[in-house]
Order: C-alpha cells, then sequence, then structure tokens
C-alpha cells in the first residue's frame, strides 16, 4: 500500500475523533507495486498521484469517482526508485533511483508521458529530486555527498550546477519560498543553506556565462547527533524543519539580525524530552551564540505534541502545510 | 557457503579462542533489578549455538524495564540463537569470534543513551565478504535488541582496503532495508545467522 508521511495527527486511541469528523481511509493501492513504496507525490492539480516504488516503477493514479486508477506504470530505472516529484507546471515529473540517474518525463494533454531526458550526473546512488517552486529547475540529492541542479538548455535537459560541500550522503533538500535559496541536508549531520548568485551580481560573486552560481552560505553544524533525513522549507514563514535519526524534529528561524550573505539561523524549536541546551550557529564568518531554554518565551508556529515525539523512532519525510 | 567451489580468499585463517560463558553476578540473579545493556551482552548476542540455557522470562514483569525492552534484550541474552560472537563467517566453518573478526573489547554500548557500536576486523584486508559479513552482524543486533537502539556497525580502523565504502552502506539505513528485501541475500545472511548444529 502507500505509506503515510508525517503530518498532521489522524485520530487515534489517544486522540479519539468525534463521530463525523477526522481522517478515513479512503482507498489502498495494493496492486500497483512488488516492493517497498518510497514516496508518493500529488500533481499540482491534485487529479494524480504519483508513487515511486523499490520496484523500480512509478505509478500514476488518477483520481476517479469511487477510488484511483492507475492510468500508467514509468519504467526504465534498473533499481529502486526513491524520489518523484511533479513540477509546478503539472506537465514534468522527474523521478531518481539507486542506478544513479535522474529521469525527467514529459506528459501531455492525452495523459501520455514521455521520457524526456536521462541524466547521469551523479556517481552514486540519488535520494531526492525536487522542483524549483517558479522555474522549471529541478534540484537532485545524492550519496555522493553533492546536490546537483539541472534546467532545459537548448532543447536537452543538463546538469547546471553542482553544489559540494557536504561530508556525506545528502538526504534532502528544500527551495526557500523564492527560489533563491536551497537547503540540504545529510547524513554529515548538517544542514547546508546555498543561495543563488546570478550573472552580474552586485555582491562580486563570479558566474560561468550565463549561469548562476550556488555558493553555500550558512552551516548549521552541532545541532544534530544523527542523520538528518529530511529538510522542509516553510513557504509562509520562512522556518525550516528538520528530520532527524536521533528521534528529534527542529525548527531554526533566521535571526532578526541575519546578514543576507551570512545568514544566521537559531533553533526555535526542538522536540525532544530533557532538552537542554547552548547552541552555537556557525555561518561562514558569523559566529552566533544562542542560549536555549527547554520553555521558549516564542511559541513555535507548529506545534508538536509530546506523544507524537515519544512515537517516532526515527523522523523521515517531514513537511509544512501549505 | 555462497563461495561454492571457488578458492577461499583467506585458506588458513588464524582461529582464536572462544571465551568462556559469562558468569552471572548475584544482582543479574535479582528479578526486582532492571539489567542494563553492557558491551558483553551486545558480544554475546550475535547469532549461534551458544548462551546459557534457562527458562523464558516474562517481559511485563520487570519493573522499571518500561516500554523499551529491557526484558526483551535479557531474554534475547538467555536465548541461545541470540549471540554474535557466534555468527558463521560466511566462507569457512567458523565463527566471527573464532576468527576474531569480532571481539568483546570492540563492542560499545551506552544503555543510557540506547547506543551500540560494533568494530569488526576482516580477516585480510582485501575481503569481499566484509560487507556481508557487518550485514549479518547488523541484521543480528536488529532482530534481538529493542527498538530504540542506535546502530553503529563499522570496520575497525585501518583493517581493510574499502573500509570507507563499506561503512557509508552499512551506515544507510535506506540501502540495508532495500538490500534485505532481495531473497538471495536475505537467504546468505540467514545462513550466517543460523546456529551451527
Amino acid at each position: 500500500g502507500l505509506g503515510q508521511g508525517v503530518g498532521l495527527t489522524p485520530p487515534c486511541r489517544s486522540h479519539p475523533a468525534p463521530p463525523g469528523q477526522g481522517w478515513a481511509c479512503r482507498a489502498v493501492l495494493g496492486e500497483g507495486h512488488q516492493r517497498t513504496v518510497r514516496r508518493v507525490a500529488w500533481s499540482p492539480c491534485g487529479s494524480y498521484l504519483a508513487s515511486a516504488s523499490f520496484d523500480a516503477t512509478t505509478c500514476i493514479w488518477k483520481r476517479q469517482e469511487d477510488g484511483f486508477e492507475c492510468v500508467t506504470t514509468l519504467e526504465g530505472h534498473e533499481n529502486e526508485v526513491k524520489s518523484v516529484a511533479w513540477a509546478p507546471s503539472g506537465n514534468l515529473l522527474a523521478t531518481c533511483s539507486r542506478d544513479k540517474s535522474v529521469w525527467v518525463w514529459e506528459v501531455d494533454e492525452e495523459e501520455e508521458y514521455e521520457c524526456v531526458s536521462v541524466l547521469n550526473s551523479h556517481t552514486q546512488d540519488v535520494k531526492h529530486v525536487v522542483w524549483h517552486p517558479t522555474q522549471e529547475l529541478l534540484a537532485s540529492a545524492s550519496y555522493d555527498d553533492t546536490v546537483k541542479l539541472y534546467q532545459e538548455e537548448e532543447d536537452d535537459w543538463v546538469c547546471c550546477a553542482t553544489l559540494e560541500g557536504h561530508e556525506s550522503t545528502v538526504w534532502s533538500v528544500a527551495f526557500d519560498c523564492s527560489g533563491e535559496h536551497l537547503a540540504s541536508c545529510s547524513d554529515d549531520r548538517t544542514v547546508r543553506i546555498w543561495r543563488c548568485y546570478r550573472p552580474g551580481n552586485q555582491e562580486g560573486v563570479s558566474c560561468s556565462g550565463t549561469d548562476p552560481t550556488w555558493k553555500c552560505i550558512c552551516n548549521l553544524s552541532g545541532y544534530h547527533t544523527r542523520t538528518i533525513y529530511d529538510v522542509s522549507w516553510c513557504h509562509l514563514t520562512g522556518a525550516l524543519a528538520t528530520a532527524c535519526g536521533d528521534d528529534a524534529i527542529r525548527v531554526f528561524e533566521e535571526s532578526p539580525s541575519s546578514a543576507p550573505q551570512q545568514p544566521s539561523f537559531s533553533l526555535a524549536a526542538h522536540d525532544s524530552p530533557g532538552w537542554v541546551g547552548t547552541l552555537h550557529c556557525s555561518a561562514s564568518v558569523l559566529r552566533t551564540s544562542v542560549e536555549a531554554e527547554p520553555s521558549l518565551k516564542k511559541r513555535p508556529r507548529v506545534s508538536f505534541s509530546r506523544h507524537m515525539s515519544l512515537m517516532a523512532r526515527a523522523v523521515l519525510p517531514v513537511s509544512f502545510l501549505e | 557457503g555462497p563461495g561454492g567451489g571457488a578458492p577461499l580468499e583467506n585458506a588458513n585463517p588464524l582461529i582464536y579462542r572462544r571465551s568462556g560463558e559469562r558468569p552471572v553476578t548475584a544482582r543479574e540473579e535479582d528479578d526486582e533489578l532492571p539489567d542494563s545493556i553492557d558491551d558483553r551482552e551486545i558480544f554475546d548476542i550475535l547469532p549461534g549455538g551458544e548462551g546459557r540455557a534457562g527458562p523464558g522470562r516474562d517481559e511485563g514483569g520487570w519493573p522499571g524495564a518500561g516500554a523499551t525492552g529491557v526484558g526483551q534484550l535479557r531474554s534475547a541474552f538467555l536465548n541461545p540463537a541470540h549471540l554474535i560472537r557466534s555468527i558463521n563467517d560466511p566462507e569457512h566453518p567458523l565463527t566471527l569470534e573464532e576468527l576474531n573478526v569480532v571481539e568483546q573489547v570492540r563492542v560499545k554500548v551506552n544503555d543510557a543513551e540506547s547506543t551500540v557500536s560494533v568494530e569488526f576486523t576482516p580477516t585480510i584486508p582485501h575481503c569481499s565478504m566484509a560487507t556481508l559479513i557487518g550485514l549479518s552482524i547488523k541484521v543480528k543486533l536488529i532482530r534481538s535488541l529493542p527498538e530504540r537502539f542506535k546502530l553503529d556497525v563499522h570496520i575497525t580502523p585501518g583493517t581493510h582496503a574499502s573500509e570507507h565504502a563499506v561503512n557509508k552502506q552499512l551506515a544507510d539505513k535506506e540501502r540495508v532495508a532495500a538490500a534485505l528485501e532481495n531473497s538471495h541475500l536475505l537467504e546468505v545472511v540467514n545462513q550466517c545467522l543460523s546456529a551451527r548444529s
């Protein structure tokens, strides 16, 4: 069947839903895949659901009156598909796999899917793909410790940037609401923020030709004690949430005194029992020291119940409500 | 083993003596006191046919054990199938302890922080079975320990030509999970973990 990400707490034994309210399971799509289903993604229009599986296929499901129908199965990857993502335009889909490749698919009005590019830039397993919020720019995160960006140039999809810096597998990436910044999280226990500098930028960052340059402008290290599996950037508030193998969810917010070239982030919420600490945010030059206490005066925008924290063994996907 | 008729990589491995049975302390005998998990316990957990015989325990009856299974671990210790020292080497009719691939001194347990670290030493620096051995150790620990434990299985530094690559795979829980969905690989791992008759 389909996996469920962490998002809203469904009714359960300790939080029973009043009759007529709450969540109900409307469909179980059990026949689509032969192995673990790793990722699901709704199309921007909401009528389609894509599911990526370890069985090397990606299924596209169409919402019907009485459930969902598998309208097509995308094949081609050699082994486990790890992620699938729809471009905001709704015409493009990207998938990635342990076979080291990223595939871009086009869908037309007749619901026909066609692979328009197979991108073999990564040298290892590709964990995640994410689209830019407004442009047809694709980002991928890989076991080869890099993030790569792709766009269409002269009718061909090419890798237009490689973001190096992480010291181990990059598990996930997230763009901010403008798409000018990207956050990446890694097995190296850091979150890095990257900023896009365009040709002719006033900061004097050199660019090659017409391609922008991406530079790492902030490195959040020392907060996470194990692999960071997911990062999500809230497009409303700018807050960053992370999912970590140390069983904690952390929310970071940019400090009011933050400078655009060297932003500093502080830990706004950290839901884990018994947390007390002094935190240091490390940016490229600036060093900010933040004293944190368990009872924060400023309540985080997203509230996490202690129950949820205790339930989580390791937090995998995390997403903000739009 | 999986080698079939092919020549063994390490035809004359050094064989080490097995350590004796673990002496039981008075505290451990007392059912009212929770047992903490220590490195000898993990060492004993790597699979095989050793271990003390004894009646199974009722985990629910352990005061102070909580939901996170100190009682489960106690039961695992008593279960002869759960000893890491007795994991079979994939190629030789010997255990990992006998080959000195695993040693108690290289097992680090922090019960309070729920972490277990196991360093293992392949018999030769180019051993192609290193990943499989590491995976067997990891699977044994996953199956034996309470869920709260975070596991780190890696090669003793300086003892293998590809230790970074092997360690990275073992640390990637998605890769481990996907690999174990492969029935052939799972069968080989289960053979390493089965008790020798």
